[in-house]
């Protein structure tokens, strides 16, 4: 279960993250709407540990462990994932290869037995095949060259592969054609269980007809102001954030 | 020992060099007169200093404050450092202290090879009276390889190994001059591997010529000792002629390395192509100085530079100087350097799926020599990178 209580933070000495309160018990999967620039990216790399996001004040917790005290990768082995708003690309990094060296990490950090070349190509192809990936995106460098979709696709290939046991997922559904958004959508409800959860952030009503949250919450300015059941993503859709956000006010 | 030396007034190092030729002079093979000559260059011009700039940040003085011991013959113990080299299937040459060895050595079928130490060869291109550290070369040169692929031959993959150590702490000096001569349309894959541990000066000295239609495709890795300097000469003979010179280096604590070439395009429709990069940490210095020449008759030259350069400290420095001399007027030629440090946001990305900080790092640091091996086209290959990351990466932990 993840607990972030009262959690503030900077960026480049500028307050974005004002007091978020969320609970995300296990087996959950809630959404955040929010507008543009309200800090949803900023509460994911938090979470995930990037450098030059300071907290200055809360805390969020994983199962109980203190997340922010942890390095990144750390937090990996807890079963953290997030799939970037915008992967990176990694040049001269066979994907094959990176994606086999992540879930050999994960595996070993969770005492698992490592898996060879064979055995993981196996596994990577019935998963690329599952996500309607060609071929050859194992082969090519890291996000290099691919379209925005293929990119996207890519981050759930690797949530797939790696099993984590909460997602936060920050609109992996911009960019991605109809039949993807589809595909995408599978691949995380196939995930769903009594032990995973998952924090959805998106723009749109869309994806959330197909994973299917059990509560949406709206960031505004750095805050939770609104809270609710999958309805709230409807009433959103009607009012618009600036109606939102007035009422809060 | 000649008393025209005024052996007072030379610091020891350079004493020492020239003392150890005195001594071997009438052993040495080849060109007396070529030795000579070289020795009153290296007489007059002394090993470079501080005030050298590009020496400024090595410790040369290290060099110059030290008599070198013989290369010892016997080295007990080659396989610690030919273990950091995979085993690649086709034929290798391999030095240990500059030194043929060829109870490690696979001939190639389709080459003919010879030692330097039987047909010394000292070949045109290098200028003992350009640099010190050549015409100490050409001074003490005593081993090296002579490859000649015949006309119309393939002859692959062939690797060319360096090992090297200081003997048991005390320093060794040892300055192998190698020739790689492709007749026409023949074609050589050079895969040049220097790994080495310890206070050594490793001083190679390379002549190239690429002949009408032939294709050389030379890729240099190293990890090496303290002091390493390295000149490679390539001249395209006929026209159509290709050769690339990629380089590799590893370089950390307070090592210096460097590489530099000279390309002289002699003939029209030639490409030369060079992807140089430098890894550099703790207090390291790396140094690339590439030179193009295109002769008035080398219309249609193509010629391509590029040196990158990935500090993993703020104390590491890199120089990068390139240079043109063109007399055609119908070429075209480019060159670029970039100085970089990992990118965070791939650091943290890898990471995020897992892999541990400095595993990640790994992964950055193979990710951007990948290029320079780009061209030869076998897997096994990049196999050498990973492990020489791997060995060096532990080396910079320690
Ligand atoms: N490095 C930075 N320096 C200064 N400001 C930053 C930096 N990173 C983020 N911000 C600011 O923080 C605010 C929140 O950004 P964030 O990316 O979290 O928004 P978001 O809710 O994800 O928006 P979007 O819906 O557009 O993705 C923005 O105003 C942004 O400009
Ligand atoms: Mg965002």
């Amino acid at each position: 279960m993840l607990e972030i209580r009262g959690l503030t933070a900077t960026v480049d000495g500028k307050e974005i993250l004002r007091g978020i309160d969320l609970t995300v018990p296990t087996g959950e999967v809630h959404a955040i709407m929010g507008p543009n620039g309200s800090g949803k990216s900023t509460l994911s790399y938090v979470l995930a540990g990037r450098e030059g996001y300071e907290v200055t004040g809360g805390s969020a917790t994983f199962d109980g462990r203190d997340l922010l005290s942890l390095e990144p990768e750390e937090r990996a082995a807890l079963g953290l994932f997030l799939a970037f708003q915008y992967p990176v690309e990694l040049p001269g990094v066979g994907n094959a290869n990176f994606l086999r060296t992540a879930l050999n990490a994960t595996r070993r950090a969770r005492g698992e037995s490592e898996l060879d070349a064979v055995q993981f190509l196996k596994l990577a192809r019935a998963e690329t095949k599952r996500l309607s990936m060609p071929d050859d995106m194992l082969k090519r460098n890291v996000n290099v060259g691919f379209s925005g979709g293929e990119k996207k696709r890519n981050e759930v290939l690797q949530m797939a592969l790696l099993r984590p046991r909460l997602a936060i997922l920050d609109e992996t559904d911009s960019g991605l054609d109809i039949d993807a958004l589809k595909i995408v959508a599978d691949g995380v409800n196939a995930q769903r269980g009594p032990d995973f959860s998952a924090l959805v952030i998106t723009h749109y009503q869309r994806l959330l007809e197909h994973i299917v949250p059990d509560r949406v919450h709206v960031l505004a300015n750095g805050r939770i102001i609104r809270s609710g059941g999958p309805e709230l993503a409807h009433e959103l859709e009607a009012k618009g954030y600036a109606g939102m956000v007035a009422e809060a006010a | 020992m000649n008393v025209a030396l005024k052996r007072e007034e030379l610091p020891k190092g350079e004493q020492g060099f020239l003392a150890r030729f005195e001594g071997l002079r009438g052993r040495l093979p080849g060109d007396r007169a070529v030795r000579d000559a070289a020795a009153a260059a290296f007489r007059e011009a002394g090993l470079p200093t501080l005030r050298d700039e590009a020496w400024k940040y090595t410790n040369l003085r290290q060099v110059a404050e030290t008599s070198f011991s013989e290369p010892l013959t016997e080295f007990a113990d080659c396989a610690p450092l030919l273990a950091r080299l995979p085993a690649l299937d086709g034929s290798r040459l391999v030095f240990m202290d500059g030194r043929f060895r060829p109870d490690l050595s696979t001939v190639p079928a389709h080459a003919r090879v010879a030692t330097f130490a039987e047909q010394p060869d000292f070949g045109a291109l290098a200028r003992p009276d350009r640099h010190p550290l050549v015409a100490l070369n050409t001074m003490l040169a005593e081993d090296g390889v002579i490859v000649e692929v015949p006309a119309g031959v393939d002859a692959g993959l062939l690797q060319l190994i360096s090992l090297a150590a200081d003997a048991h702490g005390r320093p060794v000096a040892f300055h192998p001059r190698h020739a790689i001569r492709l007749a026409p349309d023949a074609r050589l894959v050079l895969l040049e591997m220097s790994v080495g541990e310890g206070g050594y000066l490793h001083n190679p000295v390379t002549e190239i010529e690429v002949g009408e239609g032939a294709t050389l495709l030379h890729v240099r890795l190293q990890d090496e000792g303290r002091v390493c300097r390295t000149e490679i000469h390539a001249r395209l003979t006929g026209p159509h002629g290709i050769v690339h010179l990629n380089g590799a280096q590893l370089l950390g604590g307070r090592q210096h390395s460097d590489f530099t070439t000279v390309v002289a395009h002699d003939a029209p429709h030639c490409a030369s192509r060079q992807t140089v990069k430098n890894v550099l940490a703790g207090r390291s210095r790396g140094v690339f100085q590439g030179r193009i020449e295109v002769a008035r008759v080398a219309q249609k030259t193509d010629g391509y530079q590029m040196n990158q350069a990935l500090l993993l400290s703020p104390e590491a420095e890199v120089d990068s100087k390139p240079e043109l001399e063109i007399f055609a007027d119908d070429v075209k030629c480019s060159h670029g350097a970039t100085v970089g440090e990992l990118d965070p946001e791939q650091l943290f990305y890898l990471r995020t799926r897992g892999i541990p900080e400095p595993e990640a790092r790994s992964i950055l640091v193979r990710a951007f020599l990948a290029e320079a091996l780009d061209l030869i086209d076998n897997e096994p290959v990049r196999d050498v990178l990973d492990r020489l990351v791997e060995s060096w990466w532990e080396k910079q932990a320690a």
